[in-house]
């Protein structure tokens, strides 16, 4: 397969960089930096030491046996992002974009978040080199995700409400990339997912394609062949294409994509970009979006706030056309019941993002045989949840 | 070849006087209202329209435009509706009117659609805010086959090369963002203003217009001296918004964009 992206920010007709003029030098710059970084052995190693000593990589990769055997079905394995500071992977991104942040001597870094866990990698990382942050979220994520809001502040960071449209994930980026735009001389912009203008979805894919790269190390280890299957949910789409990316070049690994579904596909809350979507321009690429006939994008719904989106990243879009990884959906209540399983059969609490994941796993597993072998991406821990979860079902805490 | 934009900027230059151009959104609060509003807006002296197409997330705008964005939806606006509008707007002016449109809702369209019904509806240029040149080339050829100009912007941030690539792009005029920030924000600095304007006027010859950032008859007055056109949102959408109910909405609105129009002129 073709390197993507081109020098342009393509994938394939997806991606680009579709942002008002006063971002532009502030992304050439950021494209410039970060390609200077890469081939910098000292960036490099910088890196490679936080994300061994602090953040606590690499993760394992947990052979779920008696989940296995529940399923009775192919060898299951879960990439236990879950155990990173911070508890999700989101700060393998952070980490590396506040220490581009430092080479462009910027003090300030914004960031937008969803389920928060975007949020609390970023305030974290900011606070432990000392840089201001302020975070977005919308106020409909704050409160699904109070605890996380908490923590931000516990962590010096400032957390500003979004009120406008859906008052979630898509709400606060735009707010984001509104402060961006307005403070972009002192400030950079932290975006959390596979997203946004050229370079971000480049970047971020790379900063998370460790997943996968680690993966394929310790799978090979472990079965001495690589995996039949990968499975991991999408938002933007950090995760997954973290984990797929050092497979994408082996043929014989098949890869699926697990979507929010919400309450099915036919209610129409859900956030499936592959089901009902079509290609479009959100806050500054080219993708599958959810929208209506005139281009309005729609509003979404997910129990998790970390899938609650309207844009799939640019780079999922392309393997979607390329047929080279499967996009399904998991609804809210597959989601609910995974999260149950895993809890109560490997005593593992996944975030509800990653819970999707283990949903698709639940159906896919007992249809393959023994011999076959899943990684699945735990992408995240599922304590922020935990709230959450209790209130649904009208346990008072 | 001449168009609207060009012979008003035309116009003006000869009797030595700046372009003020004023935005309002479409549909805010409907679009009949915004058939009035701009009838009255011209009467009262402005030179080119730009009516905002209400998206539902408009990146580069600040919340008094998100708001008249949100209240254009509200009625229903589309983008079908306006251009519909626009035809019929056509038997009663010919003031030069571009679309301040973001490029999802002309995507949604389809870029040939969009631009053929946008020429015959009496369109003149289009400003796409999410859409720097670098991603107009799909654009381009249908723009130009329907006389359509690509106006682009140029900001405080613009380096020496964005600023002569952006100028050589820009077509009917160029549009300055006078801050770094997003539409309806204070100008903090108008020495750096005149500076900025006088650098892009020594790389290209089409006109610069400066917007974001200018709300009163004195901003309008200062920034007039210093380009070629001014450019005033928000203020005029909220007149519109703080007008809503009244009958006489238009007038109105039509008294507060003569009073920009005057002290333009005092300062020419």
């Amino acid at each position: 397969m073709k390197k993507v992206p081109d020098s342009h920010g393509r994938f394939g007709p997806y991606g680009g960089r579709y942002v008002p003029e006063t971002l532009m030098p502030a992304l050439l710059e950021l494209e410039q930096e970060y390609a200077a970084a890469r081939k910098d052995r000292g960036f490099r190693q910088e890196l490679a030491y936080y994300l061994k000593q602090y953040v606590g990589r690499p993760t394992s990769l947990y052979h779920a046996s008696r989940l296995t055997k529940k399923l009775g079905g192919a060898r299951i394995y879960l990439k236990r992002e879950d155990l990173c500071h911070t508890g999700a992977h989101k700060i393998n991104n952070a980490i590396g974009q506040v220490l581009l942040a430092m080479r462009m001597k910027k003090p300030r870094i914004i960031a937008e978040t969803g389920a928060g866990q975007h949020g609390v990698a970023t305030a974290t990382a900011a606070a432990m080199f000392g840089l201001e942050c302020e975070i977005y979220m919308g106020t409909e994520d704050m409160q699904r995700q109070a605890l996380n809001v908490f923590r931000m502040r516990l962590l010096g960071a400032k957390v500003t409400g979004v009120a406008a449209g859906s008052r979630t994930l898509k709400d606060a980026i735009s707010e984001a990339m509104r402060d961006w735009t307005t403070n972009v001389r002192t400030t950079h912009y932290i975006l959390g997912s596979v997203l946004g203008a050229h370079p971000y979805p480049m970047m971020i894919r790379d900063f998370q394609a460790i997943i996968g790269q680690e993966a394929r190390k310790q799978i090979l280890a472990a079965e001495g062949k690589l995996p039949d299957y990968l499975v991991a949910c999408v938002g933007g789409g950090s995760n997954s294409i973290g984990l797929f990316h050092a497979f994408l070049g082996d043929k014989k690994v098949k890869m699926i994509g697990v979507e929010a579904g919400g309450t099915g596909i036919e209610s129409g809350k859900h956030a499936a970009r592959f089901f009902g979507g079509k290609p479009g321009v959100l806050q500054g690429t080219m993708t599958y979006l959810l929208q209506d006939e005139d281009g309005q994008i729609n509003l979404t719904h997910s129990v998790s706030a970390g899938l609650d989106y309207a844009a799939v990243g640019p780079e999922h879009s392309l393997y979607h056309d390329l047929k080279r990884v499967q996009y399904t959906y998991a609804t809210d209540d597959e989601a609910l019941a995974a999260f149950d399983l895993l809890a109560t059969v490997e005593g593992i609490v996944p975030a509800l993002e990653s819970a999707h994941a283990i949903a698709e796993v639940v159906k896919l597993a007992p249809k393959l045989k023994k011999s076959n072998v899943i990684i699945a991406n735990l992408s995240g821990r599922g304590d922020k949840d935990v709230q959450q979860v209790a209130r649904m079902r009208g346990v008072t805490l | 070849m001449t168009g609207r934009i060009e012979s008003t900027f035309q116009r003006l230059r000869q009797a030595n006087k700046k372009a003020l151009i004023a935005y309002l959104m479409a549909g805010d609060p409907t679009l009949a209202d915004t058939e009035r509003l701009v009838l009255a807006i011209e009467q009262a002296g402005a030179d080119i329209i730009e009516l905002g197409v209400p998206f539902s997330d408009p990146i580069a705008d600040g919340p008094v435009i998100q708001l008249a964005a949100e209240r254009g939806l509200r009625s229903g606006t589309t983008l079908k509706k306006i251009l519909a509008m626009m035809k019929a707007l056509r038997t009663r002016t010919q003031i030069p009117i571009v679309l301040m449109v973001y490029y999802n809702s002309i995507h949604a369209m389809g870029l040939e659609t969009f631009c053929r019904e946008a020429g015959m509806a009496g369109v003149d240029g289009l400003i796409v805010p999410d859409m720097p040149p670098d991603e107009a080339g799909p654009l381009k050829g249908p723009a130009a086959a329907a006389g359509l100009r690509l106006i682009f912007l140029l900001a405080p941030t613009s380096t020496t090369e964005r600023r002569e690539y952006v100028a050589k792009e820009s077509q009917g005029f160029l549009y300055y963002v006078s801050l770094t920030g997003i539409t309806g924000a204070k100008i903090q600095n108008m020495a750096e203003v005149g500076k900025n304007v006088g650098k892009i006027k020594r790389v290209t010859k089409t006109p610069v217009a400066v917007g974001f950032g200018v709300s009163t008859p004195e901003d309008a007055a200062h920034v007039s001296a210093m380009a070629d056109g001014v450019i005033v949102g928000s203020a005029i959408v909220k007149q519109i918004a703080a007008h809503q109910q009244s009958s006489d909405m238009p007038e109105k609105v039509g008294r507060f964009v003569a009073s920009l129009k005057r002290a333009m002129n005092q300062s020419a």
